[in-house]
């Protein structure tokens, strides 16, 4: 079941993976050394991650699909 | 849901007993330079930050005293401190320092005279006469006080923003952290360039 939010990695990601390692749904990835990537259909919203991120760059919105 | 704990998430006592060695003997400050050279190769060669994301101690180190210890105020760092401009900054100023100590040892190398102390944040210079360096050249130990305290001033630096911030908020502007992050992006940038994801696509799983 989808929940109603989702995580959401912003531009500034330091891709320190700390958020793939406190995601207890596995649904986080560090891309290439890059970014943080969020997959959205492992995703609960459980806002782990928000709160484990150092630099403050994931933040838990509102699924687009369910404001529509 | 709990991950299952492996080897490499034990490399926290590893930092641990470094710092410690210094206090024995200085030259075990040499050991520090896989902290360097292994996140280097890792970015260069397999074009990602795993060293930043599995076995880095330092921040497995933060994590524990700041996350599991409470020893950390838990609250977001200021925004500038992610910011492009500080931390390469950060980097280039980190960069000058560490090239710095190498033109000291090699003065030391060329004949100037072994100064035992080392320097913590770039200005105190700690007394460290303590330990026995008789048995190797004065530029062999002089690059080992130049090297500890590097390593001794980013651990305090880090652990006061672990204090101040979140656990591992070191990590957001770590020099080496950039250092593989901007290795990454120009190895990705060249990936894409023969054809490969560009790095806007990727961002969307």
């Amino acid at each position: 079941m989808q929940t109603k939010r989702v995580a959401q990695v912003e531009e500034e990601c330091v891709a320190c993976g700390n958020c793939a390692k406190c995601c207890p749904f596995g649904a986080i990835t560090v891309y290439k050394g890059l970014h943080a990537v969020v997959d959205e259909i492992f995703c609960k919203g459980c806002g782990k991650c928000v709160v484990a991120c150092p630099a403050d760059v994931i933040l838990c919105e509102k699924r687009e699909d369910q404001s529509a | 849901m709990k991950a299952k704990k492996r080897g490499y998430d034990y490399l926290w006592i590893f930092s641990s007993v470094y710092l410690a060695l210094g206090f024995f003997n200085i030259l075990f400050a040499w050991i520090g330079l896989l902290c360097f050279i292994t996140p280097l190769l890792i970015a260069m060669i397999g074009g990602s930050k795993g060293y930043c994301n599995k076995y880095c101690g330092r921040g497995q180190l933060f994590e524990l005293l700041g996350g599991k210890l409470g020893l950390s105020r838990k609250k977001a760092p200021p925004k500038f401190l992610r910011s492009k401009w500080f931390r390469y900054g950060f980097l280039t100023f980190f960069m000058a320092m560490f090239f710095l100590m190498l033109y000291n040892t090699y003065l030391v190398f060329a004949g100037a005279t072994l100064r035992e102390f080392v320097t913590l944040l770039w200005v105190f210079k700690l007394p460290w006469q303590w330990t026995n360096t008789s048995f190797v050249s004065p530029g062999i130990a002089q690059f080992a006080f130049g090297f500890y305290g590097v390593m001794l001033t980013s651990t305090v630096l880090g652990l006061v923003t672990m204090i101040v911030f979140k656990p591992r908020s070191w990590c957001v502007y770590c020099p080496m952290g950039t250092m593989t992050q901007g290795i990454c992006k120009i190895k990705h940038r060249k990936d894409t360039q023969n054809g490969g994801e560009s790095e806007a696509n990727s961002r969307t799983a």
